[in-house]
């Protein structure tokens, strides 16, 4: 369990030092999550030394948001007055972000695959 | 009472709490009864009636705050064990991200322009399908109320989460690919959490969705703002 912690803080920490040294605004976490993935392609770490402690986060990722979820006290009075742009902003716009993104997914995923069997078909000729 | 304020009682209550609403989840099979949702509701409703405020709750929150960042760090892991599919569909994968991400922003930028938002509300929602620390991020730099964006955010997360893969039934996106992107597009590590629970790949590449979007929204929504009118 130590080995795992000290890996997954490891990557955080790296997250950080990129964080500090070249200021962008992406979060530190974001940056140690794919270097933490292409550190485990390149075999610089095995999945073995961080699997246990990731997945027990990964199961029980919902429940770390329950504290920022409480925070929504800090503005009621806000919300109170504006709830409804808020709320059927918030609602139509997740629909809108899964139907698109499904979609294009989909749509260019189709495109992709027949522009390469095409491609395979005509070099096999 | 002052023993109610002590941070250690708080954070206790926070674990019993949410292990509470996660056996009465399992007992009754609603899918309405999101434990999150259920626990950040049951909380509030206990601070309120305690006369506690939240710097207080978040002196035995932030316990639990901390682990979320090595939480997504640890979305590395999913990631890795998907990175053949990946790589198949890179293109496919990177247009349908921002597709969704500057449909996202477009949307709910302008629905809530349309009911009446204040700019400061409306400049607070812009980010609100990434992930909490990215959001408040984008939030602060663009003038808005970070303390919203997180509310609305993890709001979004459990909307999410609960109602995202009947909406994608709905809207005919079928292929777990595509199901599991778009969860992680518009309901980040909360709708990552709920497409772990259908299935591994889901949720890989739920997490996959969650940081393209989060990348993509970070670097876009200052360009989107200003093109719907906005001047930062």
């Amino acid at each position: 369990m130590i080995l795992q912690c000290a890996v997954l803080f490891a990557f955080l920490a790296i997250g950080e030092l990129v964080v500090w040294l070249t200021g962008i605004p992406v979060p530190s976490s974001i940056i140690g999550m794919l270097l933490l993935a292409a550190a485990l392609k390149m075999r610089v770490i095995r999945l073995m030394w961080v699997d246990g402690v990731a997945d027990f986060l990964v199961r029980n990722l919902g429940f770390f948001f329950v504290p920022a979820g409480v925070g929504l006290i800090k503005c009621l009075g806000l919300i109170k007055a504006e709830w409804l742009p808020i709320v059927a902003a918030s609602v139509i716009s997740t629909f809108v972000i899964l139907a698109v993104t499904g979609w294009v997914h989909q749509i260019s995923r189709r495109i992709v695959s027949s522009v390469s069997s095409s491609h395979h078909a005509v070099s096999r000729e | 009472m002052p023993y109610l304020e002590n941070k250690y009682f708080l954070l206790a209550l926070t674990f019993v709490v949410f292990l509470a609403a996660k056996l009465l989840q399992r007992r009754t099979g609603l899918a309405l009864l999101n434990p999150i949702m259920l626990s950040i509701i049951v909380l509030i409703c206990f601070l309120l009636a305690a006369d506690i405020d939240y710097e207080t709750y978040s002196a035995g929150g932030d316990y639990i705050d901390f682990w979320l960042k090595p939480a997504v760090v640890a979305l590395g892991v999913p990631l890795y064990r998907q990175l053949e599919a990946i790589k198949k569909q890179l293109i496919p994968i990177l247009m349908a991200e921002l597709a969704g991400c500057v449909a996202g922003i477009a949307s709910v930028v302008l629905v809530a322009r349309l009911l009446g938002a204040s700019r400061e509300v409306v400049l607070s929602l812009a980010s609100k399908s990434v992930t909490t620390p990215i959001a408040m991020e984008i939030t602060a730099s663009i003038g808005g109320i970070s303390a919203l964006t997180a509310a609305v955010v993890v709001c979004t997360g459990i909307f999410g989460g609960m109602a995202g893969f009947r909406m994608m039934r709905m809207s005919r996106v079928k292929s777990p690919i595509a199901q599991g992107l778009s969860m992680g597009t518009a309901a980040h590590a909360v709708g990552t959490s709920a497409a772990m629970d259908v299935g591994y790949r889901y949720g890989a590449f739920s997490s996959l969705g969650l940081t393209i979007n989060g990348l993509f929204t970070a670097l876009l929504t200052p360009f989107i703002l200003s093109m719907l009118g906005y001047q930062l």
